[in-house]
């Protein structure tokens, strides 16, 4: 399918999901989905870098994070800025920082840049945490408007919003995949060394990956504070979006856009749920079982399970080896 | 013959060790050269030093009239510096064919040529050159040994060089697979492609080059016709101890 085809038919089933929770009534549904579509996002923007390219991210939540705070710092600035605007400030802000992040890093490998990637989000929440303007530790209230014309309740909009960045995230990791960009990406993730001898520029590569999934990951955070209303640096820096950034691409499949799609309306849904019957308590013990059955039972996610036992292909196709792992060294 | 390759006084250590010592080399467009030494005599390291895997902490390397200096590897390899490396390092998620679209994609086509059907085409015509095009839909894990030498060797020719560096290219073939490898680095050859060598087996080294040089402890002790320098006494010595 033609991407702009691809993105239209993506454009359709956003719309039939909106129109669906309109018809069904149900204002929870519209805070329930915003959570999921944000997780699409996420685990799509976590997957270019950790599933395209191998470099696992632990710092997801601070992208995150510097997304929502870069609208809680332009609503202190300029009060009536429109969502929209928001989310290209977010992602301008968490790109130029992935991009940093990517400079900064460039030649840690595996665990090692797993490792810096969990620094970068310590050091970056205790600067939000002395940073008075957007709230420092006690927090930012965020006074967000009651309704919106013809909507109604606001947390439709953001909802609206959400699921047309979802839209754009997957769109845009499925050209990636298909495009010459994926297929060094790729090579990225398989060995370095014999992609530079191939002629990849490896070292920009990582850098455009790097801002890429950082934007992405930006944008979902910047309506975040419409949307919970009062913004805490321990909440928004949490544990939780940096393991299901992580967990949802792993169970889905990491090498293709469908795999954190998958993980993240399973996982999403699954923690929506778990939320009203039970208690928001258990979600991450939801993830941890699930990661845990799923490392064991099918390393490669549910798009490994469905090629491995409908479509009889090769399993090393969606590969989730290089997780942790480095390169095996010897250059000969 | 124009000079393609030009080595003046190469240095390069790792600590206190000496790999390459003041290495000078000079390599003529559409020359077969053959590179000879023990095991850690610095082959592999020479190699790595000219194509940007490694950086040489003296000396200098001119390609087709250019300053290398310190050029990262891709750009070698876009200027026509094309490498196998000693132990195949195929991309092991892509496909036979994908491993080849990598070059073609990031080297043929980034210098202006190749639209996405052509690209394919030439994927799979090099497949065919080295027998491979029935695999080209399967993973490099589902190669043999030899196979997988081929695959090594088709991706460095998709990078359309001007000089290829074969590091032994093959180790561990049998008689007839090292015919083959021979015909097609001569098919290359004769096509305009300089070609290095770097060879244990003997036989394929002297029925190959026109040109031998010996490395031996980091320091070349021999350059010449192939015959001669079996000859040469330091040579004999080197590979026969006294």
């Amino acid at each position: 399918m033609r991407s702009d085809v691809f993105f239209l038919v993506c454009l359709g089933i956003g719309a039939a999901v909106f129109a669906a929770a309109l018809a069904l009534g149900n204002d929870y549904l519209f805070f329930a989905g915003y959570v999921v579509a944000q997780y699409v996002v996420l685990a799509t923007a976590w997957n270019i870098l950790g599933g395209y390219c191998g470099y696992v991210n632990f710092g997801s939540a601070a992208f995150f994070a510097l997304g929502a705070y870069a609208t809680v710092a332009l609503h202190e600035f300029y009060e009536p800025l429109p969502v929209p605007a928001l989310i290209v400030g977010g992602g301008v802000v968490s790109g130029v920082v992935g991009l940093g992040m990517g400079y900064l890093t460039l030649r840690l490998r595996g665990a090692f840049f797993a490792i810096a990637t969990l620094a970068l989000a310590v050091v970056l929440q205790t600067l939000v945490v002395n940073w008075d303007y957007v709230g420092g530790s006690r927090g930012a209230y965020i006074m967000r408007p009651e309704t919106i014309a013809p909507l109604g309740n606001y947390v439709r909009y953001l909802f609206l919003v959400m699921l047309f960045l979802a839209v754009v995230a997957v769109t845009a990791a499925r050209v990636i995949e298909r495009s010459r960009l994926g297929y060094g990406f790729a090579t990225i993730r398989d060995d370095e060394l014999a992609a530079e001898a191939s002629g990849v520029p490896t070292l920009r590569l990582k850098l455009v990956a790097t801002a890429i999934s950082g934007a992405l990951m930006g944008m979902a955070g910047a309506p975040f504070p419409y949307y919970i209303g009062f913004l805490q640096p321990s909440s928004t820096f949490g544990l939780d979006y940096a393991v299901n950034a992580i967990a949802m691409p792993l169970i889905g499949g990491t090498t293709t856009w469908v795999g954190p799609l998958i993980g993240a309306l399973l996982l999403g849904s699954l923690q929506q749920i778990a939320t009203v019957t039970i208690s928001s308590a258990v979600n991450l013990l939801i993830v941890g079982f699930l990661l845990v059955g799923f490392v064991i039972v099918a390393p490669n996610g549910i798009v490994g399970l469905q090629r491995q036992y409908i479509q009889h292909k090769p399993v090393g196709l969606v590969g989730r080896r290089r997780l942790g792992a480095d390169a095996p060294g010897s250059a000969s | 013959m124009n000079e393609l390759l030009a080595i003046d006084n190469l240095g390069k250590r790792f600590g206190g060790f000496v790999a390459l010592d003041g290495i000078s080399l000079s390599v003529r467009q559409g020359e077969r050269v053959g590179l000879i030494g023990p095991n850690g005599s610095g082959k592999s390291t020479l190699v790595n030093c000219i194509c940007g895997t490694l950086r040489h902490e003296s000396g200098a390397v001119r390609f087709d009239g250019r300053r290398l200096g310190g050029a990262p590897a891709h750009r070698r390899t876009r200027l026509g510096l094309a490498r196998t490396f000693q132990l195949p390092r195929p991309f092991a998620s892509l496909t036979l064919l994908d491993n080849l679209r990598i070059p073609l994609l990031y080297t043929v086509a980034a210098r202006g040529r190749g639209s996405a059907p052509e690209v394919e085409a030439r994927g799979l015509a090099l497949l065919r050159e080295v027998g491979l095009e029935a695999k080209a839909r399967l993973l490099p894990r589902d190669l043999t040994q030899v196979e997988m030498r081929k695959l090594e060797l088709a991706r460095a020719m998709a990078a359309e060089p001007k000089l290829l560096i074969a590091d032994e290219s093959m180790a561990g073939l049998t008689h007839s697979e090292v015919e083959d490898i021979l015909a097609l680095l001569n098919r290359l050859n004769a096509a305009g492609v300089t070609i290095i060598l770097i060879e244990h087996i003997m036989r394929a080294v002297m029925s190959f080059s026109q040109r031998l040089v010996v490395l031996v402890s980091g320091r070349k002790i021999a350059d010449g016709a192939p015959d001669e320098v079996m000859r040469d006494p330091q040579v004999e010595k080197a590979y026969l101890g006294q």
